[in-house]
């Protein structure tokens, strides 16, 4: 069979690392988007139990609060998974055992950013 | 048939469990068990927007939860996870910036940054308290 790839595209993620290194940076990027986006969070998170039903969703409609919101939801989850999945690489060893761990995680954050994302917007949005 | 290894002459690295952990290695577990607690937290945050989403009754039974006792207890223990991990995050960032690794900066930082840490979450608990 001829070979189309070129020999650096071949050995592209091979090494020790795979495709590590990505995951190394995104992990950095979103700790970075998560300073003001976590400050932000926590102090709003604060006051949630003295809100009432139409405060929460007043603020949550508050164009910049929708926002905020979903860029934290958008950085944490993706910050979140990278960061489960380091903690399992570094204690899980059996192979299937560890992709399982790896998959759900992975599906876990997907489904649980989507339902955030969902909600927020279903919140703003309405009318 | 028992046999003991004689003590070795060599010295050798301290094993963990017997071994009282230098403030820096505790502050570094912390950050990795706050993340995993913050990460468990991340659901109950997701289930509260859900419910905000669905309508009043459904916010009404999350807003009991979170108000009664325990649900502060476990609100505050997340805030408080969520600001620890941030400060020592940023010295993180920090580190991987090639800075900040000799013995006496990593213990100036590791006080510093529990002062930081101190400090921040006073402010959130001083805002809650005045704005609500
Ligand atoms: C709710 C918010 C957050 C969650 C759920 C979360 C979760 C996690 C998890 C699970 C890890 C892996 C722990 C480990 O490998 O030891 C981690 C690592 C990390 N987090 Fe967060 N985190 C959050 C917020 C933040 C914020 C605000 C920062 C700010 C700088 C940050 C910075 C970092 C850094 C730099 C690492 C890498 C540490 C390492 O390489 O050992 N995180 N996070």
């Amino acid at each position: 069979m001829p070979r189309y790839r070129s020999p650096i595209a071949r050995a592209r993620g091979l090494g020790p690392a795979r495709t590590g290194l990505h995951d190394w940076w995104r992990q950095r990027l979103t700790a970075v988007a998560l300073i003001p986006l976590g400050l932000w969070f926590t102090f709003s998170l604060a006051m949630l139990p003295t809100a009432s039903y139409p405060a929460v969703v007043a603020w949550l409609q508050a164009p910049w609060n929708s926002l905020l919101l979903l860029s934290f939801i958008v950085s944490v989850c993706c910050h979140s998974m990278l960061g489960l999945q380091t903690v399992v690489e570094d204690y899980v060893h059996g192979s299937e055992l560890k992709l399982a761990c790896l998959l759900g995680i992975k599906l876990g954050f997907s489904f649980l950013a989507l339902t955030a994302i969902y909600a927020t917007l279903r919140i703003a949005l309405a009318g | 048939m028992e046999r003991t290894n004689p003590a070795p002459s060599r010295p050798l690295s301290p094993h963990l469990q017997a071994y009282r952990l230098p403030l820096t290695a505790l502050l570094s577990i912390t950050h990795r068990i706050t993340g995993v607690v913050l990460s468990l937290g991340l659901v109950g945050l997701v289930l509260a927007l859900f419910a905000i989403a669905q309508g009043p009754a459904a916010y009404g039974a999350v807003h009991a939860s979170l108000s009664s006792p325990w649900g502060g207890v476990v609100l505050w223990a997340w805030i408080a996870a969520l600001i620890f991990h941030l400060v020592h995050g940023v010295r993180h960032l920090f580190w991987d910036t090639g800075r900040g690794y000799s013995l006496t900066s990593l213990n100036r930082y590791a006080l510093g940054e529990l002062a930081a840490a101190l400090v921040l979450f006073s402010a959130v608990a001083l805002s809650a308290t005045l704005l609500s």
